[in-house]
């Protein structure tokens, strides 16, 4: 049970990492991109667009532990 | 087409890949050592022989978008986290050598989990390699039994993809040691926006958009993350209070 346990918790830092957010919103803007497809332009956009958001919370978030 | 039109084009199509694939391994294995990347590449190569040799021709009923989507989506997730913490190194937020001892304790993590088979090796490295190479091999073959079914000659197309392939390599081994002597976090910077470049640009591709200009979008999104990125340091660098180990991070 711990080794399982150990390897749950190494897949879990191995794919998710430090911030869960992240994760979730490339799964979230995949996922959007997928229902836009080519329209509105293509959806490419909307990839980098969220890319840009998820990075700035994320920063803002560790900026913020890291000040306190 | 000709017979060296179809090896020419051939060729250029399969360089694209092949740059795309070298540009993941020499910049992991830069920063992550070679060892793991270069078994990752062993192994996907060993993977496209098989999935070759049993395909063959019926290689194009794989769902290349599929694979695209699963491959972009991870690739985007381990990029960013490069990025940020990069970002948080070089705008003073983070320490420049934490990393290692979260990595050290990882791979001790997976060394106790994986046995003998897990151990020295850096997962994160061969993964990352593996998927890079894996998935441009794929799109290589696809490439030579399109081109050469289409113009009766799949031997033909196949020696231009080779061409290219060893060309690449070739280019791969001469810049590896200039490029060793780049300092360590702007390395690691680059990875994150390498990762991050080619996983949006994969990704969003196999989820269903069409990028403009097709492969040449993957030179505008790396600019504009290098872009995004500069801001986010700079903005960041004014509420860092100095880290004791932060020293040449760009």
């Amino acid at each position: 049970m711990t080794r399982l346990a150990a390897f749950g918790r190494f897949l879990y830092e191995f794919v998710v990492g430090d911030d869960p957010v992240i994760a979730v919103g490339v799964v979230v803007a995949l996922a959007l991109t997928a229902v836009v497809g080519d329209r509105a332009g293509g959806g490419f956009w909307i990839v980098p667009a969220l890319v840009v958001c998820l990075l700035a919370g994320s920063l803002r978030r560790a900026s913020t532990r890291s000040g306190s | 087409m000709s017979t060296v039109l179809l090896v020419a084009a051939s060729f250029l199509a399969s360089g694209v890949e092949a740059v795309e694939a070298l540009t993941i391994v020499l910049a992991v294995g830069l920063v992550r050592g070679w060892r793991s990347p270069l078994y990752g590449t062993a192994v996907a190569l060993v993977a496209l022989t098989a999935v070759v040799a049993v395909l063959g021709p019926a290689l194009t009923a794989i769902p290349l978008s599929a694979l695209r989507v699963v491959v972009g989506g991870l690739l985007l997730v381990f990029g960013l986290q490069w990025l940020r913490k990069a970002i948080l190194r070089a705008s003073g937020h983070k320490a420049l050598h934490d990393e290692d001892a979260i990595y050290r304790e990882q791979a001790e993590e997976a060394r106790l989990v994986g046995g003998t088979a897990g151990a020295g090796i850096d997962w994160y490295a061969f993964t990352i390699a593996f998927k890079g190479v894996l998935l441009e091999g794929l799109e290589v073959a696809f490439i030579v039994v399109t081109f050469g079914s289409n113009q009766g000659s799949i031997p033909l197309a196949a020696a231009g993809a080779a061409a290219a392939i060893v060309v690449v390599v070739v280019a791969g081994i001469k810049v590896r040691a200039p490029l060793s002597r780049v300092p360590e976090n702007t390395l690691k910077f680059s990875v994150g926006l390498l990762l991050t470049t080619f996983g949006t640009f994969w990704g969003a591709e196999g989820a269903g958009a069409n990028w403009p200009g097709s492969d040449l979008a993957i030179l505008g999104l790396l600019v504009f993350y290098l872009a995004v990125s500069r801001v986010l340091v700079l903005l960041l660098r004014r509420t860092a209070t100095p880290a004791p180990l932060l020293t040449g991070a760009e």
